[in-house]
């Protein structure tokens, strides 16, 4: 069983101002499914809206005071965490999932930081699904000015489109560019009917779905779409500093190596690595092992049982900012090459 | 405290994580990741004029050519301490690295 069978998940729901977060973690908590869902919205402003909005839907909703989630304030995430789970260990209250709701200008990096870092946090709950709220009519001209707009499609794992059924959304350009950014998360319109089950419950650590998360991960089709479509874009556009690549390695990696030069790179250029994912063919192990990274954290690697197809080769997305292909792949080729020599000790 | 440093001082490295090991668990084979970590390790600090050393078993020691030396707790601390000690940042897409490395 894996280690985070017992672990809460927290997923978290970020988009920019008024891209529909609250709208949809409305229409998600009324679900069945969403029962025993705690929920730590942020206060923005001083009327703090979103919290008026929810009040009355659940009443484990807990609201954080400190605005903005970014690193500054991440001790009051943790400590909101924390009181979250002392009160459900006193049998005050049972919740089995926890959704953060963030403010639109808010980073979702430092969300992650607090799950990993925390001394507390990190052995209770674990990361779920980032889901994304993207305004169908405004959500392009906010990724060309906004740096934390295109963030936050780039980190996620779930993309919900809003206000698709104004006349005025240009939805297969939006949809272009967010294949460029992050092809392979599933996208949904706000009009389906979405449920906790599509949004929120398929993910890395669920035994039944973990194969077929990472199945989407590396979704060859949609990387080397990305990939053309990539360079048929202007070099000025502002988002074109943001790309995503697929890597393939044909020989099997070794995980020393490979943890040697993951650690390194994202000293260097954890800033611009906005996301890693990856299903790795490791020298010595008979099934692959997934690894997953936001900026400059990594989870623990998880193994599955099996391949989610008959490619045995190691593939490793990339989502990255400023950073060309070609140097990462000849460094983590030279890397893993230096481990070829390696001497039985 | 940033980020960064969080993750830094918050214990297992997630390469020595129990889910990445539980296929090859044993302390013969954990000394022996160990001494291939350590190995593969300097083969990269020695273009920087650094050497890691494990100190038994449950740290490193960081040392450059004059002699000064680094306690690292973690692996994770292993490259803030070695671009400390050089003053310049270890980048393994630095083609002068990737060109030395062979490749």
């Amino acid at each position: 069983m894996s280690r985070y069978a017992g672990y809460l998940p927290v997923n978290v729901i970020t988009g920019f101002l008024g891209s529909g977060k609250t709208t949809l973690l409305k229409r998600l908590l009324e679900s069945p499914d969403m029962a025993d869902t705690a929920v730590l919205i942020n206060e923005f402003g001083e009327i703090g809206l979103d919290h008026h909005l929810l009040e009355q839907i659940d009443e484990n909703i807990v609201m954080l005071q400190s605005g903005c989630l970014c690193c500054t304030i991440r001790d009051d995430l943790a400590t909101s965490m924390r009181d979250l789970w002392e009160r459900r260990a006193a049998g005050e209250f049972a919740f089995r999932r926890l959704v953060v709701e963030t403010t639109g200008l808010a980073d979702p990096a430092p969300i992650i930081y607090t799950l990993m870092a925390d001394p507390v946090i990190r052995f209770h709950f674990r990361l779920g699904n980032i889901i994304t709220t993207i305004d169908a009519v405004n959500g392009l001209k906010q990724m060309n000015r906004q740096s934390e707009s295109l963030k936050q499609a780039a980190v996620a794992d779930r993309i919900v489109l809003t206000k698709t059924d104004l006349s005025d959304a240009d939805l297969p350009a939006l949809r272009a560019r967010l294949r460029d950014l992050n092809p392979a998360a599933p996208v949904f319109l706000a009009t389906e009917r979405l449920t906790a089950t599509k949004l929120l419950t398929n993910d890395l650590y669920d035994p039944k779905s973990k194969s077929k998360e990472v199945g989407h991960w590396i979704d060859a089709e949609a990387f080397a779409a990305a990939d053309h479509d990539h360079h048929r874009h202007d070099a000025n556009r502002h988002d074109d500093h943001i790309h995503a690549f697929c890597l393939t390695f044909d020989q099997p990696i070794d995980w020393t190596a490979f943890g040697i030069w993951l650690t390194m790179l994202l000293q260097a250029h954890g800033e611009d690595v906005l996301r890693v994912k990856g299903l790795l063919n490791v020298k010595g192990m008979p099934a692959p092992v997934a690894i997953h990274g936001v900026q400059h954290v990594v989870h623990p690697p998880v193994h599955l049982k099996r391949w989610p197809d008959a490619d045995r080769r190691s593939r490793i997305v990339f989502i990255v900012r400023d950073l060309e292909r070609g140097p990462i792949e000849a460094s983590l080729a030279a890397f893993n090459a230096l481990a070829e020599d390696r001497v039985t000790v | 405290m940033c980020g960064l440093c969080g993750v830094l001082g918050a214990g297992e490295h997630w390469t020595d994580s129990d889910d990445a090991l539980k296929k090859r668990s044993g302390a013969e084979t954990r000394r022996r990741e160990r001494a291939h970590q350590v190995a593969l390790t300097n083969r990269i600090l020695s273009h920087y004029g650094l050497k890691m050393a494990d100190w038994q078993g449950s740290a490193f020691v960081l040392s450059n050519r004059t002699g000064a030396s680094e306690v690292i707790d973690h692996f994770a601390a292993l490259w803030p301490t070695a671009e400390k000690m050089i003053k310049r940042p270890c980048d393994p897409l630095d083609p002068k690295i990737i060109a030395a490395l062979g490749w």
